[in-house]
């Protein structure tokens, strides 16, 4: 328990010590969703029915940019080694890493949310939907990533690799909560489509350390 | 005149004299905003007439408009500054630039908010993808660029060099994306409603703004100057200046 | 004047929050770009002064030490 809550304490400084960490990303987010109204139409009744989508396919390409370097530093300086030697449990740790993760990307893109919102000119009713689905989908988002952080740490421009790993496994997190903001905008139901990301943010968050373990062991035995 | 001002950009490169020269002017500078910043607000506020269409809210101009305009010759300032470094290497140039990075940027983003909230009361809308509104964010983008790259190298010498060279990439930009974003407003909006009516402006609405727009200025010149001094302390705290200024 | 009373003045025609939010917003930010740099300055005083005073310290160290053997 001791090396996890260790790592954890000392990621988490690292990013308050270094804003750029997690000011980068959400520069991104919100130069994404900037795109499109350029691109295609800046007129409120075609963006409002694009906006939780476009939002969201911003998330997930700033969340993958930040995610790179989830095990990067660690690999380098030999952290990962002496994780593996110290005995301790890799899924708590993994676990550990993917919370960081989250508090350092998924929860400033879900703070920042409502401003997207009001640039794409979402619907005052999608807001809460859009807010509920970033606070439960981005978690998700952290656990699986990390899975494919995991398995990449170490590989040379690992990066795009990653991307390609992970955004399969994203698109029924992207399919349910973009649903979920777009029928809350028209003024329907859509706890389905939350219960669903639920359900996967517990189904990723039992599971997915299992892989990310693996995976950390496997990228030492290179 | 000429004279004075070439010998002055002289002296002001050096740290010393810069740390010397502007510590004298920082007094009036701050008496000459404060006193600008009152006068302009009073008769802003207080005097001016409401707007026929959009009511007290136009009250807003004056600070958008002031801010919006420090913002956009602050970028080209941060890209002169750098490029002066880049080719006279002159360090104080270099400190000069990275301390407009962020006032800068600070302007835009104050531009860039109330403009938005005055598109409220005006458009009914907390945001529109105006022309105008549009080039300052994407100014605000590349304010912001340029700080996350300086702050990315480690190396000083480097980063003030990274930093320069991506400023003037920008401000060669910047009436380019103006174009662009002015083009592609044509497309979709057939009439924008201007924020700023300038050539029909009632004198009384006129002369608080162009007080603020003044003041404005000066007060952006005392925020570079006190972060300026604060670089020339850290860059050259172990000449013996320095150490004579610590130990007053 | 423009306003009868401070409560025309506070109200702004229906305007108030948007006005008031806006010179409220450039106040803080204002201040935090007032505020930023005089703290920086005085962490700078107060660091540099105590590392003048440490080597100080060393230098009468270390005469102390020299005339010692």
């Amino acid at each position: 328990m001791s090396l996890v809550t260790a790592t954890v304490k000392r990621d988490l400084l690292l990013a308050a010590r270094n804003p750029g960490e997690w000011l980068n990303p959400l520069m991104f987010f919100l130069m994404v969703a900037a795109l499109f109204p350029l691109a295609v139409d800046p007129d409120p009744k075609f963006l409002s029915k694009i906006a939780g989508g476009v939002i969201w396919v911003a998330a997930l390409l700033a969340t993958l940019l930040s995610l790179d370097a989830l095990y990067k530093s660690d690999v380098e300086d030999g952290s990962l080694e002496q994780w593996l030697a110290s005995g301790e449990s890799l899924y708590v740790l993994a676990l550990g890493k993917a919370l960081v993760h989250w508090l350092s990307s998924g929860l400033p893109l879900t703070l920042m949310s409502p401003l997207l919102g009001l640039m794409m000119a979402l619907p005052d009713e999608a807001f809460p939907a859009l807010l509920l689905s970033l606070g439960v989908g981005t978690p998700v988002l952290s656990l699986l990533g990390a899975v494919g952080a995991a398995l990449t740490a170490g590989v040379r421009s690992g990066g795009l690799l990653l991307s390609l790993l992970i955004l399969p496994l994203y698109i029924p997190v992207l399919i349910f909560a973009a649903s979920a903001v777009y029928h809350a905008g028209i003024g329907m139901s859509y706890n389905g489509q939350i219960g669903f990301l639920g359900a996967m943010l517990a189904l990723s968050a039992c599971l997915t350390p299992f892989a990310s373990a693996a995976a950390l062991k496997l990228n030492l035995s290179r | 005149m000429w004279q004075w001002l070439v010998r002055l950009y002289h002296r002001l490169g050096s740290p010393k004299w810069f740390y010397e020269i502007t510590g004298r002017w920082i007094p009036w500078l701050t008496v000459t905003a404060s006193v600008g910043v009152v006068v302009g607000l009073v008769l802003g506020l207080l005097y001016a007439p409401a707007d026929y269409q959009q009511g007290n809210s136009f009250r807003i101009i004056y600070i958008h408009v002031p801010a919006a305009l420090v913002a956009q010759s602050a970028f080209i300032m941060m890209a002169v500054a750098g490029a002066v470094f880049l080719i006279w290497r002159m360090k104080m140039a270099a400190w000069v630039a990275r301390s407009i990075a962020p006032i800068g940027a600070s302007f835009c983003l104050i531009a860039l908010l109330t403009g938005a909230i005055w598109g409220k009361p005006t458009w009914g809308t907390w945001w529109v993808w105006d022309a105008r509104l549009t080039s300052m964010l994407l100014l605000l983008f590349l304010y912001f660029g340029v700080m996350a790259l300086q702050r990315a190298i480690e190396s000083d010498d480097a980063s003030h060099k990274a930093g320069a060279i991506l400023s003037l990439v920008g401000v060669i930009n910047i009436p380019i994306i103006k174009y662009s974003v002015e083009w592609w407003n044509t497309l979709h909006q057939p009439a924008t409603l201007t924020l700023t009516e300038k050539p029909s402006m009632h004198p009384d609405m006129l002369v608080p703004l162009l007080i603020m727009i003044l003041t404005t200025y000066i007060f952006f010149a005392l925020l570079v100057i006190l972060r300026t001094r604060n670089e020339v302390l850290r860059h050259e705290r172990k000449r013996s200046w320095v150490r004579e200024l610590l130990e007053s | 004047m423009e306003f009868n009373s401070f409560a025309e003045f506070l109200a702004m025609g229906r305007h108030g929050l948007y006005v008031w939010l806006s010179y409220g917003i450039t106040a803080v930010i204002v201040v935090i770009n007032v505020i930023l740099p005089v703290m920086q300055r005085r962490r700078f005083f107060k660091e540099q002064q105590q590392r003048l005073r440490r080597e100080r310290r060393n230098q009468t160290g270390d005469k102390q030490h020299a005339s010692s053997t």
